[in-house]
């Protein structure tokens, strides 16, 4: 999705060094195990223990450098890798948030909750939900249909007491740039051939001139909204809880 | 390849059990037991020993309880969301269809259990017998086992490691009364990981009669369908072939179609050729499908005049074909 399909991991003295989405820049590091395979094709087919202990490596021996912020892509469901996230992470537990993506429909609301319950069950402190594929615009009448159902997550948002992030609709362009981020399009190998870092520059405006980057924008305005919200409130508990230890017992 | 660099080769995916240590070499390796990865793991002895490379004793159970299942079919997809459990219920009912025949539906996504809602028997529990769970029956000859039926409220999560599902699924298969069956089809969660590996291992003796692989078009889910073609080759299963869901969509206004998931690189029908895999055919995207499995309604039976519905009963046909049971 970030184009940087092909490329590889190297060592440094100081760990692994992570793939720059945004070439010399290197504002936008990025870790995977696509980057550890030989061929795209070849499948993972690992049990718990060896996902595990990828992620840590990922976590411990990877030369992040100053980050201000890490977003970590998980899998769906609420098994290993979710646990293991957890439990790596357990250090750093109070930097720690989640946001919920879900599809409107009833079907995926329900993997949503059980997603929400474990937050919970983590205490990780969520910063709201987002409705994605909610309706598609019709390219040639501009009808808006709703392929998945539409404001189940606003609903499920309301019910659950979290802040709603936004709705995203179905974006042809996004999914034509996400995919074709990887191979060669016409005109891109002379972006290319203007430099490493022009080109993955090109991918960042290119993204931006889709028609629901500024949608984006709000959502992730949003977040970052939560995100000061969610700190100063850990703030505060966590001075409350000192005073708690410090008074003495009466 | 840093991190596979210095690795010993590879294990047999099959034989590596699911509390093993990171990097153990699996309990039927001529090092088992013996490996640096073996130090300080609770089975080293045993490994050690040689008694491991025997069979699992979950396995004469299983084989017992499959012996009266004629065909398994596997419904797999590399991403999420792609349509497996819709395409898995439809296959159900498909089957069920002919009264004559005994279908089973056995959903192994663990932590996702979407199958009882799209079956409209979320609200079912399971009953256990002398002869075992009873499956929870949607009709007749249609029988469903899932975790969704055993989970007090349906925003329960199950956050289980590896371990406990394989458990889950051991059980699936040697302790519930599937009864003579003709069909069983089994839903699994998206990936190639311990639920996979699992079924596969415990289904090796009686043997799967094929995989239907479920994608959506465009390039970044056709990615992971190459990698669960090649987890098929690895472990040996057939593939029956590749559906490609979700491709195109008629505006319910203009009539015009349209693809909402472009397929860039040639969508599923050019990655089967390249796979070397059968195209068993695309279905369009209806909004009534999203619709009738959040109310758990058979979507065939619905709407039998939608584009959607004969792709899919097209679909089911060939499976049938292929299978040699039309």
């Amino acid at each position: 999705m970030l184009g940087l399909d092909g490329h590889s991991v190297h060592q440094s003295s100081d760990g692994w060094v992570p793939v720059y989405a945004d070439g010399s820049e290197a504002r936008l590091a990025c870790m995977s195990v696509g980057f550890l395979l030989k061929r795209k094709e070849d499948s993972v087919v690992w049990r718990g223990p060896k996902k595990n202990a990828m992620i840590r490596q990922f976590l411990s021996d990877v030369r992040w450098g100053e980050l201000d912020y890490l977003v970590i892509d998980t899998p769906p469901g609420t098994s290993d890798e979710h646990l293991s996230l957890v439990e790596h992470m357990a250090p750093v537990h109070a930097r720690l948030s989640a946001v919920i993506v879900t599809t409107p429909q009833a079907v995926a609301l329900l993997d949503a909750l059980k997603c929400l319950s474990f937050t919970r069950a983590t205490a990780l402190p969520v910063l709201g939900l987002v409705e994605n594929m909610s309706g598609y615009v019709c390219p040639c009448c501009g009808e808006i249909s709703n392929v998945f159902s539409t404001g189940g997550g606003a609903e499920m948002a309301r019910r659950e007491r979290l802040p709603f992030l936004g709705s995203l609709p179905v974006d042809t362009e996004l999914v034509t740039l996400l995919d074709a981020a990887e191979g060669e399009r016409p005109g891109e190998s002379a972006e290319r051939a203007a430099g490493g870092s022009e080109r993955s520059f090109g991918l960042l405006e290119r993204y931006q001139r889709t028609p629901t980057a500024p949608l984006f924008k709000d959502i992730v305005d949003k977040m970052l909204e939560q995100l000061a919200r969610t700190r100063s409130q850990r703030e505060a508990e966590a001075s409350e809880a000192s005073q708690v230890l410090a008074s003495p017992v009466s | 390849m840093i991190a596979l660099q210095h690795a010993a080769p590879a294990p047999d995916p099959l034989s590596v059990p699911a509390n093993a240590p990171e990097h153990c070499p699996g309990t039927e390796s001529e090092l088992a037991g013996k490996a640096d990865a073996c130090a300080g793991c609770a089975n080293q002895e045993i490994c050690a020993s040689g008694q491991t490379r025997g069979p699992d004793p979950a396995l004469p159970l299983v084989r017992e309880r499959m012996s009266t299942v004629k065909r398994k079919i596997l419904v797999l997809s590399g991403k999420g969301g792609v349509g497996k459990s819709t395409f898995t219920a439809q296959l159900g009912w498909a089957f069920a269809a002919d009264g004559q025949l005994q279908t089973g539906i056995m959903d192994v996504d663990i932590c996702g259990p979407s199958i009882p809602t799209i079956l409209g028997i979320a609200s079912e529990q399971v009953h256990s017998s002398s002869s075992g769970w009873s499956p929870v029956y949607v009709q007749d000859n249609l029988g469903v086992m899932s975790v969704g039926f055993m989970l007090p409220s349906s925003k329960d999560a199950i956050m289980w490691r590896g371990p406990k599902k394989n458990g889950l699924i051991s059980q699936f298969l040697k302790d519930v009364d599937w009864g003579d069956l003709d069909y069983l089809v089994i839903d699994t969660p998206p990936g190639t990981s311990d639920e996979h590996l699992s079924i596969v291992q415990y289904l090796k003796e009686s043997g799967i009669d094929g995989a239907v692989v479920i994608t959506t078009p465009q390039e970044v889910a056709l990615q992971d369908v190459r990698r669960e073609i090649d987890f098929c080759r690895k472990v040996g299963i057939r593939v029956l072939g590749l559906v490609e869901n979700m491709s195109g969509f008629v505006c319910p206004n203009c009539q015009t179609e349209s693809q909402i998931f472009k397929p860039s690189t040639g969508g599923g029908r050019r990655l089967a050729q390249d796979m070397n895999v059968e195209f068993l055919g695309s279905v369009p995207l209806d909004p009534r499908i999203g619709k009738s499995a959040d109310y758990g309604v058979s979507f065939l039976d619905e709407y039998p005049d939608s584009p959607a519905s004969v792709a899919y009963l097209d679909i089911i046909d060939r499976i049938k074909d292929i299978l040699g049971d039309s």
